[in-house]
């Protein structure tokens, strides 16, 4: 037993990196939930290639997660990881770059033979050739150790192999003084049943990574992270995937509607569609159709019938189903299209993040077409914004974009679980009364009445022509044309008048207000806290509802000197707030499939504060 | 948990075809063999028991989709192409409800073809009928998926080099359980095709023969004019000999490698004719393949037999989900996986 000293540390951040075969994604997962438990705030970021399996020790098939934990509140998964564990020299190559000076680098040693690294283009070992001599490098041979500790259970070489991610996670475990309790447990739940060899070969592998670092003097000193003050209550992890498919439940079962989803399978939208398909036993009804078109045509078909409809997709998928959107807002029926963007144009980077489908989804169609976006701000968000879009396509009678992106998508967050009774109901009101009925008359939202097929008294023909107003009959008289399009406008303009006022953290004036919609949040959020602590007047408005902006909104950009709109494109908010309210707004602008740094922002806003 | 509004249905008895006709003018050519689908379709409805706010009638575009505006039951004429995948939705979520879907050779096949095919291997139980006019009409005359090649048009002044798609073959190839054929003008033939169609569990494809008097005109003359129509018309009736003619003395035959000949019932004898069976498929297309002029053309049940709908198949699961659930709703989900206290 070795005698060492346990240091203290407010955040870390770790980042597992492997190829895509090596379990990192399972080895993040793990990680993360055993941290949660263990009471720290934290964010991740799950960064996998698009390739189900890139070649074996390949640069593309590199496979990531970072963990960002802390006993403060996060808003992050870090900028740069003060630890990375390379699984083999491609994991090495490509991560790097990102590891802090001085940060422990802990290395496969067996992966770094002269074939796998004149693979990825090292001329010599960066082991050997001092090039990691700013890092604390901790070399372990992974593989050795974890297929010696589980040698007698008898596994093939290939399946024995597989279990070194364990050893790793083992290890990593024991360096921050965490439990290995609850990776146990899952091994007993998930595995155990399927393959008990396998699974008594992960735990061993677990413990021989927990043992390695007890025994071994590579390391000076072991971290502990204390709690985090979290506001009491019960917690789950949750992607943003989940909480946009729990999201969407809670909206049915908060209106009372049937569930029905259409859905294409997507990157990164995929999941929702797999999510909901689970959920039978609460009435959802799940529909995998032939491609995005049919996917929303099934959801206008099962709105029109009664149902709270919704697809699920990205980028391009939008872009398939722009006609069947602009039919939704003729139709005004209530459902809602969930984009998870990703990066584009075109296929662009399936699996990276980027937030360019804002002016897609507002005009990316033919005609006057307004229809309402909201934006999720995080993973736990979505729940709520998942909500909001249902309701306000019920209340409105609209189809609704809510977006997501990747980075929202597939991170985690330790997340409150709600209480449904705590949620406000969704009224429906369907339609009875035959007498004098209209289908296109409308109530003071300018909402007309949702009159579905099986009501006596009430059949009437919709369609993608233009409608007379209130009978909705086919017209093609110019004056009413355009009292159409002035009142499909005022619907959704309307539903500014129902928002609550923004919310501005920080400085509610002075110097720059940072304005952010969707997956940036935790960046922005970090970066302005940053800016504040050295003692500038800095504000931040995150946008839930990007059409329509809040009533307050323009009044709020006045209050600031400068206005700093920071986005994963080229400027989309930027325009639309500028061209609005004449706003001399700057952006911060990157499409690297990345999200931003909590640096860049703070460089930001300190370049805005000497402009 | 459904909130439909639960009023009791109206009398289907009562029903009439003047129930089904709508205050709208309808706006087809004079002379448009839709008119007389129209006619039998208003005729076959209130003979099916069904109530008529529990009909939906969704089409695409094209002049065949009007339809909708001149049926007085919920309808939608939605966008081009898509009516089958917006049926899916409404029957899907709402199995009670009777869901037709009208269509035309160009909506259907052309634009619109994926779905098409899909909802029919779906076995969606949605009645579709397509008015095949083998011309694109709304916009004005170009050669459509179904014109005959060397077609010339407005956009094929030279002849079409494209080859034409066959919709039966297509939709038996589809997988689809009942596949029909009929014309726009032999108004009897047409009601007892819809009818069947109507009251058959699952996809019903019919294909309409449509006569477009503008852009297309006689295209089906050798079928319905009195002179040559007993001689190009084979009437399909199920466990019947297959034949035709003014006294049918005509009858289709296979060779002795497989193909279809057109023989003599006297010198052939009427023991080695073809013997139609609706549930046979490979007979089904075998018939689909006999194509005017060198063929009679087939009309009437191609195929017809019984799968499990799509539509009943997935409220057969989320019934069965239901009944096993342990209920609690989305609090026991959000509740549910691991969790921690703070």
């Amino acid at each position: 037993m070795i005698e060492r000293s346990t240091e203290i540390l407010d955040a870390v951040a770790v980042r597992f990196a492997g190829d895509s075969g090596d379990g990192m994604q399972l080895t993040g997962t793990q990680f993360t939930e055993t941290t949660a438990i263990a009471g720290n705030d934290l964010a991740t970021f799950p960064d996998f290639p698009a390739e189900i399996r890139a070649p074996a020790g390949s640069l593309a098939g590199v496979s990531g997660f970072q963990v960002h934990f802390s006993s403060q509140e996060v808003f992050t998964p870090g900028d740069e990881p003060d630890v990375l564990i390379a699984m083999n020299p491609a994991a090495l190559k490509v991560n790097l770059a990102d590891l802090k000076k001085g940060g422990i680098l802990i290395l496969n040693s067996e992966q770094f033979t002269t074939k796998n690294l004149e693979r990825v283009g090292y001329a010599s070992n960066p082991i050997e050739d001092g090039s990691l001599a700013n890092y604390h490098v901790i070399q372990v041979d992974v593989t050795g150790i974890t297929l010696r500790a589980i040698q007698e259970l008898g596994l093939n070489q290939r399946a024995a192999v597989r279990s070194k991610n364990f050893f790793a996670l083992g290890l990593v475990y024991w360096l921050f003084s965490r439990d290995m309790q609850h990776t146990l447990d899952w091994i007993d739940q998930t595995m155990e049943k399927k393959d008990p060899t396998v699974a008594e070969a992960n735990r061993r592998a677990l413990r021989a990574g927990w043992n390695y670092g007890e025994t071994t003097e590579a390391f000076a000193h072991r971290y502990d992270i204390p709690k985090a003050p979290i506001e009491p209550g019960r917690y789950k992890n949750i992607t943003g995937n989940e909480a946009t498919a729990l999201g969407f439940l809670a909206a049915a079962e908060l209106s009372g509607l049937e569930l029905f989803l259409g859905s294409y399978p997507i990157t990164p939208a995929s999941d929702i569609l797999h999510a909901l398909s689970r959920q039978k036993h609460l009435g959802v009804k799940t529909f995998q159709a032939e491609d995005e078109i049919a996917a929303i045509g099934a959801v206008i078909g099962a709105a029109y019938a009664g149902g709270l409809g919704l697809t699920t997709t990205s980028g391009p998928g939008v872009a398939l189903k722009s006609e069947a959107m602009n039919l939704g807002i003729m139709l005004e029926l209530p459902f809602v299209i969930a984009d998870v963007q990703r990066g584009g144009p075109s296929t662009g980077l399936p699996t990276k993040t980027e937030q360019s489908d804002l002016l897609q989804v507002m005009y990316g169609r033919n005609g006057e077409s307004p229809i309402p976006v909201v934006a999720a701000a995080g993973p736990g968000d979505c729940f709520y914004a998942a909500i909001e879009a249902c309701r306000i396509a019920i209340e409105s009678m609209t189809p609704v974009v809510f977006l997501s992106d990747g980075y929202v998508a597939n991170g985690a967050e330790p997340w409150r679980i709600p209480q449904m009774s705590d949620l406000p109901k969704i009224p429906v009101v369907f339609h009875t009364q035959a007498e004098g009925f209209k289908p296109y008359d409308r109530d003071e939202k300018l909402s007309r009445p949702w009159a579905v097929p099986g009501t006596p008294g009430l059949e009437h023909r919709i369609g993608g022509l233009e409608k007379q107003n209130i009978t909705g009959n086919i017209s093609y008289d110019p004056n009413n044309h355009d009292a159409m399009v002035r009142l499909r406008a005022e619907k959704v303009r309307r539903i500014a008048d129902r928002l609550p006022p923004t919310t501005i953290h920080g400085d509610p004036d002075g110097k720059v207000l940072v304005v952010g919609w969707g997956g940036t949040f935790g960046a922005l959020r970090a970066g302005v806290e940053k800016v504040r602590a050295l003692g500038h007047r800095v504000g931040h408005v995150h946008l839930r509802h990007l059409n329509p902006f809040p009533n307050d909104l323009g009044e709020i950009l006045g209050r600031y000197e400068q206005v700093l709109v920071p986005e994963l494109n080229l400027g989309q908010l930027l325009m639309m707030l500028r061209a609005r309210y004449l706003v001399n707004a700057h952006g911060l602008n990157k499409v690297q499939g990345k999200p931003f740094k909590e640096s860049e922002i703070v460089r930001a806003i300190l370049a805005r504060l000497e402009a | 948990m459904s909130l439909y509004p639960k009023l009791p249905s109206t009398d289907a008895s009562a029903l009439t075809r003047k129930d089904f006709q709508t205050d709208q003018d309808v706006r087809w050519c004079p002379g448009c063999g839709d008119y007389a689908i129209l006619a039998q379709v208003h005729k076959t409805l209130p003979e099916l028991g069904i109530p008529r706010e529990n009909f939906v009638f969704i089409s695409g575009i094209g002049c065949s989709s009007r339809f909708p505006y001149y049926t007085n039951t919920f309808g939608m004429h939605s966008i081009h192409g898509r009516a089958p995948s917006i049926a899916t939705g409404v029957k899907t979520l709402r199995p009670d409800l009777s869901v037709w879907v009208v269509t035309g050779d160009g909506d259907a096949l052309s634009i619109g073809g994926n779905h098409l095919i899909h909802a029919l291997r779906r076995n969606v139980d949605l009645k579709i009928l397509m008015f095949n006019n083998r011309i694109y009409g709304l916009t004005k005359g170009q050669y459509s998926p179904t014109s005959e090649k060397g077609k010339k048009t407005k956009s094929t002044p030279m002849g079409s080099v494209d080859y034409p798609f066959n919709p039966i073959s297509l939709a038996l190839s589809a997988e689809a359980t009942f596949v029909a054929r009929s014309v726009d003008v032999d108004a009897k033939h047409l009601g007892a095709v819809l009818e069947r169609a109507a009251r058959h569990k699952g996809s019903a494809f019919v294909e309409i023969y449509q006569n477009c008097n503008i852009f297309n005109d006689g295209a089906f003359e050798y079928l319905t004019d009195r002179a040559t129509k007993a001689d190009h018309e084979l009437r399909l009736e199920h466990g019947k000999p297959v034949r035709f003619g003014p006294n049918g003395e005509r009858g289709v035959a296979l060779d002795a490698s497989m193909r279809p000949v057109v023989v003599d019932v006297a010198t052939y004898g009427e023991d080695r004719l073809l013997v139609h069976d609706e549930t046979n498929e490979a007979m089904a297309f075998f018939l689909s393949r006999l194509v005017h002029p060198d063929f009679p053309t087939p009309v009437g049940v191609f195929r017809a037999v019984e799968r499990p709908t799509y539509d009943g198949l997935v409220a057969e699961q989320v019934d069965a989900a239901v009944a096993r659930g342990k209920g609690g709703g989305v609090q026991a989900l959000l509740d549910g996986g691991e969790t921690w206290t703070v």
